[in-house]
C-alpha cells in the first residue's frame, strides 16, 4: 500500500512562487491500476516523479509498505519494489537494449525472457538486443524499449509516466494488452495517462487540476463528470 | 620458452593470450625478442638494421593470425621498435599486436612502436592494438606510430584500446587510401589521475570511391587530460566520417580539434564531436532500475567504453 499525506510542491525563483501541488492525500491500495489525468501542467508527472523519488516533495511525507520512504534515493525505492518508466526515454551511448534489460531484471536474461519483453512492446528481440539506446533509435523505438525495461523489473508497484507518448504506429492495444497482463500479476500499476482508453481500463481514475486531485473514483463515474473540453481532447488522443 | 606470471597476465590483457599461440607470432620482451614463430604464408624476418621484424603475408592467405605483442615488466627500458607489414593481395588477416608495461621500480619505462602497413589488393585486414600499464612504481608511457598505406579493394579495421595505467601516450595514425579502399578506426581510451592521452589521425583519402569511418570514444577522469586531432583530406570523390565522443568527470580535460579538408569537389566529409559530463538524467534512469549513483556511473562508463 502507498500512502501519500499532505505531499505538496512548489518551485520558486526570486519573484514568486508556484506550487505544483497542492497538499495532496491519496492512498493506492495493492493490486490495483490507478490512471492520473488532468490537463497538462496540472502536476500529473510531478507526482508520479515524487513517488518514484526523483523528485523531493516540499512537504508531506510518503509511506509504502507502512516504511516512510520520503527521504529514500530512487535506488533505495526500486529495491523495495518500485519502478517507473520515463515519459521521455533516457538515451545512452553504448549501452544496448540487452544491457538495460539485464539491469532492470537484475541479472542475466535468457533469449527466452528477452523475447517475452521485447514481443510484449513488438518488437523482435533478434533485431534490437545489440542496439544501442543512441539517437539512431526512433522517439517511438525509444519508449517502447522503456517500456519493456519496467516490463523486466517485475516490480510490485509500477509508475508509467504517459506510455502512450510517442508509440508511434505500434498497436495501442498491445499497450493496453501490458496494462492487463500487469494486472493479472497482482501488480499495483500507476498510470499517468490523457489515453480515453487507457482510463477506462483503469481500477480508479485520479483526476488532477491545478495541484489538487478533484475527482477519483471508477472510470464510468468520473469520466462522465469530466469537463466536455477535457473529454473531447481526451478521444482525440485515441 | 618460459613466462612468468605477469608475463601471462599482460598477454592475456592485451593480446587474449593464454600460452604461446598457434600459427605466426613474435613476443618481444624488454626489448628483446623473446619468442617468434612463421607458418607456411606468413613469415616474420627480424630486421638487420634497427629493432623490429618484417611480417610479410603471402597473397591468398585467408583467415589467419598473427600475434605480436610486447610487454615491459621492468623500469628504466625505452623501446624503440620498427614493424613493418606486407600483406598480399586478396588476403584476410587478423593482427593482434599491443603494448603491456608492468613497472613497480622508480624508473621510467616506454615503448614506441612504430608500424608501417603495405596493403594489396581485395585484401580484408583487422588489427587489434590495446595498451595497459600495471604497477605503481615510475611512469609507463606509450607511443605508437602507425602508417597505413591501403591498396584498391581493400579493408583495413583498427580497434585501439587504452585500457588503464598508462602515463602518457601520444599515437599518431597517418593512412593513405587507394580506390575503392576503406578504414574503419575504433578507439577506446580512459585515462585517470594525471595520465595523457593524444591522438592524431591524418588520412589521406587518395583514391576514387574510398571511405574512412573514424569512432573515438574517450573517458577522463580524476585530471586527466585527453586530445583528439583529426585530419580528414578528401583528395579525389569519397567518404569520411570522424565521431569523437568524450566523457568528462572531476577535474579532466578533453579537448577535440577536427580538420576536414576537400580538395575534391566530390568529397563528403564529416566531423562530429560531443564532450561533456555523465548526464545527471542517465544516472536517475539507472537509479530508478535499483543500481546506486556509483555502479550508475560505473555502468554508464563500461557501456560507453565497450
Amino acid at each position: 500500500m502507498l500512502k501519500l499525506k499532505n505531499i505538496s510542491y512548489s518551485v520558486s525563483d526570486k519573484k514568486s512562487k508556484t506550487e505544483i501541488l497542492k497538499k495532496i492525500d491519496f492512498t493506492f491500495e495493492d493490486g490495483l491500476t490507478y490512471a492520473i489525468t488532468g490537463p497538462n501542467g496540472s502536476g500529473k508527472s510531478t507526482l508520479a516523479k515524487i513517488i518514484m523519488g526523483v523528485i523531493k516533495p516540499t512537504s508531506g511525507e510518503i509511506n509504502y509498505n507502512g516504511k516512510n520512504i520520503t527521504a529514500l534515493s530512487p535506488t533505495d525505492r526500486a529495491n523495495l519494489g518500485l519502478s517507473f518508466a520515463f515519459q521521455s526515454p533516457v538515451r545512452f551511448k553504448g549501452l544496448t537494449v540487452k544491457d538495460i534489460l539485464e539491469l532492470a531484471s537484475g541479472k542475466e536474461n535468457n533469449l527466452t525472457e528477452t523475447c517475452h519483453y521485447l514481443s510484449a512492446v513488438g518488437l523482435c528481440a533478434r533485431d534490437y538486443l545489440d542496439r544501442e539506446l543512441d539517437n539512431k533509435l526512433s522517439g517511438g523505438e525509444l519508449k517502447r524499449i522503456e517500456i519493456a525495461t519496467a516490463l523486466a523489473r517485475n516490480a510490485a508497484l509500477n509508475i508509467f509516466d504517459e506510455p502512450e507518448a510517442g508509440i508511434d504506429i505500434w498497436s495501442f492495444d498491445a499497450l493496453v494488452d501490458i496494462f492487463s497482463s500487469l494486472k493479472n500479476k497482482k501488480a499495483t500499476n500507476i498510470i499517468v495517462s490523457h489515453q480515453e482508453k487507457l482510463l477506462k481500463k483503469a481500477d480508479v481514475v485520479i483526476v488532477l487540476d491545478n495541484g489538487n486531485i478533484t475527482k477519483a473514483g471508477k472510470p464510468e463515474e468520473v469520466l462522465s463528470t469530466l469537463a466536455p473540453s477535457y473529454c473531447n481532447k481526451l478521444r482525440r488522443n485515441d | 620458452m618460459e613466462l612468468t606470471k605477469i608475463d601471462k597476465d599482460l598477454l592475456k590483457q592485451i593480446a587474449d593470450l593464454h600460452s604461446v599461440p598457434q600459427g605466426a607470432f613474435n613476443i618481444r620482451k624488454n626489448g628483446q625478442g623473446l619468442a617468434r614463430s612463421s607458418s607456411a604464408n606468413i613469415d616474420i624476418i627480424p630486421k638487420g638494421d634497427k629493432p623490429g621484424i618484417d611480417i610479410v603475408i603471402k597473397p591468398n592467405t585467408i583467415n589467419e593470425s598473427v600475434h605480436i605483442p610486447v610487454i615491459i615488466t621492468s623500469g628504466g627500458i625505452d623501446d624503440l621498435v620498427y614493424n613493418d607489414f606486407y600483406i598480399g593481395d586478396n588476403s584476410v588477416v587478423t593482427i593482434v599486436a599491443g603494448c603491456g608495461i608492468h613497472n613497480a621500480s622508480d624508473k621510467k619505462s616506454s615503448h614506441n612502436g612504430i608500424h608501417a602497413f603495405k596493403i594489396g589488393k581485395n585484401c580484408k585486414v583487422t588489427y587489434i592494438e590495446k595498451h595497459l600499464g600495471i604497477g605503481n612504481g615510475a611512469p609507463k608511457d606509450l607511443s605508437p606510430t602507425t602508417i597505413l598505406n591501403v591498396g584498391e579493394n581493400s579493408t583495413f579495421e583498427m580497434e585501439t584500446v587504452q585500457i588503464k595505467g598508462v602515463n602518457f601516450a601520444e599515437r599518431k595514425t597517418t593512412a593513405y587510401l587507394s580506390n575503392n579502399a576503406h578504414i574503419v578506426v575504433k578507439e577506446k581510451i580512459k585515462t585517470d589521475g594525471k595520465q595523457k592521452a593524444t591522438t592524431s589521425f591524418l588520412i589521406n583519402l587518395d583514391g576514387k570511391g574510398s571511405s574512412a569511418k573514424v569512432v573515438s570514444r574517450s573517458v577522463a577522469m580524476d585530471s586527466s587530460y585527453q586530445q583528439f586531432n583529426s585530419n580528414l583530406v578528401g583528395n579525389n570523390a569519397c567518404f569520411g566520417h570522424v565521431e569523437c565522443d568524450g566523457l568528462i568527470c572531476d577535474n579532466s580535460r578533453i579537448v577535440s580539434i577536427p580538420q576536414i579538408d576537400a580538395k575534391n569537389s566530390n568529397a563528403e566529409l564529416i566531423h562530429e564531436a560531443q564532450i561533456g559530463k555523465i548526464a545527471g538524467e542517465q544516472l536517475v534512469k539507472l537509479m530508478t532500475l535499483g543500481l546506486t549513483e556509483k555502479q550508475a556511473e560505473e555502468a554508464i562508463i563500461k557501456a560507453y567504453l565497450k
